[in-house]
């Protein structure tokens, strides 16, 4: 049984409905991360969780038991909020006691619990400061501190990292992904952020318009992208419109307009489907000249606009009629950051399984 | 529906004092113009009771008096006039002093805007009564000016008990009202706006007719509003300024409620003033909502 | 507009603003009957005052209703602005507003009229029930704009962390908005102590305050005693409100 079951929620405010239908299971020990762009309703979705909001129907299943009927203050769940919430009146080490005085902990084993809990995110000499004495950074421990220090089943986390600096971002990263397996709490991770979510979690569900898109792990979600708004909203990728023309055991061909025929993996698709070829620029190879390989796709085109990165070169390659494709370059061969200059002739080639035929 | 239950705990209470102590005073009061003064003041009972039964005692005669003399509607005009001038001034004398204060270094602002305020946290009757000291006969202000105006050979003028006086201490009053709105507006401009103006050749003058004034035009109209709709219904000012050529509106409605005890007639003066009142927030308020849409 | 300009004219008005009150203040301290020459210093208003038993009277009157009515517009307008704040209401923000947006004049006749329709007598509890009445916008106002500057997840992470709403209320809430709440009752005390219009017209004969006692004596007889009420009625406003805006600086400016 899964630690938490979420199965058909509705959530609609006036006309706008905000979780349409969503059903999920989490595992206990669990980094589930939900990730959409703003709006796709993956913080009203949290919030049922919390409490703070109820579905107009289906249910949610904690350990089985239904979490209607249960108040926020009554679940084992607690969430590490956006603007962390600590409380401006209460010093550090009163914010974390907080959740021990309201569960009725003897006095001096709140304060051993808060002691422990203040060295655990390094804050062991700041629990008699206010929180807005604290940097960014340090608020956000407290915060973590605070919701965590009475073991909970279940923490969710409303975007924590947003309010950061992107260096500090990085190293909170590291710090969570450490800290959850420590703990071994399941956590629930909401972020718009996709780089942050394919960093720190174990599955991802793509949420967009109140539905989820896609429910997998970070490299499936990357690799093999469900559908045209996964492809388009993870990473960068070309979206080639495409007809399935030939279909064969493992492979098929596409026919795409201006450019001709193009080898792709058959994803168990009909011959005359239409949709698109999803293609990750870093996957196309690029050079003035290819060593023919045994790439099975191979066009000749023109660079027709390219934008220097630093670490990398992203070349807009312009193949066959009006056919543009994204290619990605490493800066890293020594002695030649670009040889490429907008209208200089190239090639570029990718193996059939590159990318991706998406139906639609 | 335990949520409902909160709800209404927390929110009865007041709701019930208000609708109690002021809605009930004001349906009352509307009726109030409907009936007849009562023997020796007061109002006379709704019921009538006589051999055919009961029967309302009710009349159109307090809003008939109204319009059948001039001198009441004359009464509204001069008030409205009154009401004019002050919140022409006042909006003359806040805008240099909104813009000074918003141009001020940030750590002036609240300082300055704090004295603007606390004249207005003084008693109301005891800022009247300062200008009843400096408008007296044997006030130095008054002297200056008579011997300014004897060199001229204009004999002496009264200041005291006159409409100048009325309006005078009015644009005081309300003066606050004014610079607080055009403050809060003027304090919000991007300063970058003016540097982009003087960047595209606009001199002094021209950044502010083209630039600061047209951005401002909201504080204005918020400014006008809190000056122009409080004025209509004082009688403070001129019971104490205005003798009996300075008199306002709001004289008259004392002075039926407190003196002719015409209680009827008074409510019926209330009303006409809450309506006129009324129909000038809504027609700026229109008008201001379709120079916004205009802008757009 | 040049700066001098600017700040000739700004200086100008605040001389409007502050000269009127000056010359009250100075005047107290003048030996002479009348508010005109200045003759010499002396504190003999201030001694009239304090041996004036109906002036005396009235300043008693005057703190036993803004005392009373600050007390009951606190709790109902503290509940009005966690209303406001907390629920979307349809009738309670009309009654709020309204009695702070008509003139003042009306809602002294109108409870005139209401008082004599219920048959109570006009005196210090009618004049009380009428302050509590205009006061509670000004609290809920006030109250409110403290709740809206919390960040609203914080009573929400106290649910989050273990407690009832009530404790929710009463640990996280409460503390936070104790200064507006104060500073509402301040500013609620000052608006009652201060209140000439509607008082005029909920007193009847029965009851005399402070602004009532300098009207009549600024109609009947102006000695300089009045001069020296109003200077201690304007130090002690302005020792509320200075107080008052410490705690909660928005809704004071927010007038």
């Amino acid at each position: 049984m899964a630690l938490l079951e979420i199965r058909n929620i509705v959530r609609r405010f006036g006309d706008f409905t905000a979780v349409d239908g969503v059903s999920m299971d989490i595992e206990a020990g669990e980094f589930f991360t939900l990730l959409g762009p703003s709006g796709c309703g993956k913080t009203t979705l949290l919030r049922m969780i919390a409490g703070f909001d109820s579905p107009q129907s289906g249910e949610m299943l904690l350990d089985g038991r239904d979490l209607a009927s249960i108040a926020p203050e009554k679940r084992p769940i607690h969430t590490v909020f956006q603007s962390y919430a600590l409380f401006p009146h209460m010093t550090v080490a009163e914010n974390i006691a907080f959740p021990l005085r309201m569960r009725k902990m003897g006095k001096a084993e709140i304060g051993e619990k808060v002691r422990q809990s203040l060295e655990d995110v390094r804050l062991a000499d700041r629990g008699g400061r206010y929180p807005g004495e604290l940097s960014g950074g340090q608020r956000q421990r407290v915060a973590l501190a605070r919701a965590l220090v009475n073991r909970p089943r279940l923490l969710l986390l409303d975007e924590p990292l947003a309010a950061l600096d992107m260096k500090l971002r990085e190293q909170m990263q590291l710090e969570l992904i450490n800290l959850q397996k420590e703990v071994g709490i399941t956590f629930i991770y909401v972020t718009h952020d996709q780089t942050e979510a394919l960093a720190l979690s174990h599955r991802i569900a793509v949420m967009n318009g109140g539905k989820v898109e896609q429910l997998d792990e970070p490299s499936k979600i990357y690799d093999s992208p469900k559908n045209r708004f996964v492809a388009d909203f993870i990473g960068t990728c070309n979206l080639i419109d495409a007809e399935v023309s030939v279909v064969g055991e493992e492979k098929m061909v596409l026919q795409i307009g201006g450019l001709g025929e193009v080898a792709a993996k058959n994803p168990g698709t009909t011959c005359g489907a239409k949709g698109i070829l999803a293609l990750r620029p870093e996957k196309v190879r690029i050079a003035a000249q290819l060593v023919p390989g045994s790439d099975e796709n191979h066009f000749k085109g023109r660079v027709h606009d390219f934008l220097y990165m630093g670490d990398v070169t992203v070349y807009i390659v312009e193949v066959g009629e009006g056919v543009h494709i994204e290619a990605l370059l490493p800066n890293s061969a020594a002695g030649r950051p670009r040889i490429l200059a907008v209208g200089d002739p190239v090639e570029i080639s990718w193996r059939y399984d590159a990318g991706t035929f998406l139906d639609g | 529906m335990a949520k409902n239950f909160g709800k209404w705990l927390i929110s009865g209470p007041p709701v019930l004092y208000l609708i109690v102590f002021f809605v009930i005073p004001t349906c009352i009061m509307v009726l109030a113009s409907f009936r007849y003064a009562g023997e020796y003041g007061g109002l006379a009972p709704v019921l009538l009771r006589d051999a055919s039964g009961a029967h309302l005692n009710l009349t159109l005669e307090s809003y008939q008096e109204f319009f059948s003399d001039f001198i009441y509607s004359w009464l509204f005009i001069k008030t409205l006039i009154y009401a004019l001038v002050t919140t022409f001034f006042c909006l003359l004398m806040a805008y240099p002093l909104a813009l000074l204060i918003a141009r001020s270094a940030s750590k002036y602002r609240d300082l300055l805007v704090l004295l603007v305020i606390l004249p207005f946290w003084s008693n109301f009757l005891i800022r009247i009564y300062a200008w009843m000291i400096l408008l007296g006969p044997q006030s130095a202000f008054s002297a200056a000016l008579n011997g300014f105006l004897g060199i001229f050979g204009v004999g002496p003028v009264r200041l005291l008990f006159t409409p100048f006086a009325v309006v005078l201490c009015l644009i005081y009053v309300q003066l606050p009202f004014m610079v607080l709105p055009l403050y809060a507006n003027l304090e919000k401009h991007d300063p970058a706006l003016l540097d982009a103006a003087q960047d595209l050749g606009a001199n002094g003058w021209q950044r502010f007719w083209r630039v600061t004034f047209p951005l401002s035009l909201p504080g204005i109209y918020a400014g006008i509003a809190l000056v122009f709709v409080p004025v209509l219904g004082i009688f403070a000012v001129p019971d104490i300024l205005g003798g009996t050529r300075g008199i306002m509106i709001g004289n008259l409605i004392k002075q039926e409620f407190l003196e002719a005890r015409d209680w009827p007639f008074g409510s019926a003066l209330s009303i006409m003033l809450t309506i006129g009142a009324m129909i000038i927030v809504g027609g700026a308020a229109l008008f201001a909502g379709r120079r916004r849409k205009g802008d757009v | 507009m040049s700066r001098k300009l600017l700040a000739a004219s700004g200086i100008a008005v605040y001389a409007f603003l502050y000269l009127p009150l000056v010359v009250v203040i100075a005047y107290s301290f003048n030996n002479s009957k009348l508010n005109a020459e200045w003759v010499g210093f002396t504190w003999h208003w201030y001694r009239v005052l304090l041996s004036d038993d109906i002036m005396l009277k009235a300043a008693g009157n005057s703190l036993l209703i803004a005392l009373t009515a600050s007390l009951a517009s606190t709790v109902l307008g503290t509940m009005a602005g966690y209303a406001l704040y907390r629920y979307k209401l349809k009738l309670l923000p009309v009654l709020v507003m309204a009695p702070l947006a008509i003139p003042e004049i009306l809602v002294g006749v109108s409870l005139l009229i209401f008082f004599v329709a219920i048959n109570l007598t006009l005196g210090l509890l009618s004049i009380m029930l009428s302050h509590i009445a205009f006061c509670v916008g000004f609290v809920a106002i006030v109250v409110r704009s403290r709740l809206s500057g919390m960040d609203e997840s914080l009573p929400e992470a106290a649910r989050d962390l273990g407690a009832t709403p009530f404790q929710a209320f009463r640990l996280v809430t409460l503390p936070l908005i104790a200064p507006g709440i104060i500073a509402g009752a301040l500013l609620a005390f000052t608006l009652s102590i201060d209140d000439f219009v509607i008082t005029f017209f909920t007193a009847g004969v029965g009851a005399s305050t402070l602004p009532l006692q300098i009207y009549s004596m600024i109609k009947i007889a102006v000695t300089p005693e009045v001069n020296a009420i109003s200077t201690l009625l304007m130090l002690l406003t302005l020792f509320l409100i200075v107080v008052a805006s410490r705690l909660s600086p928005d809704s004071i400016r927010g007038r």
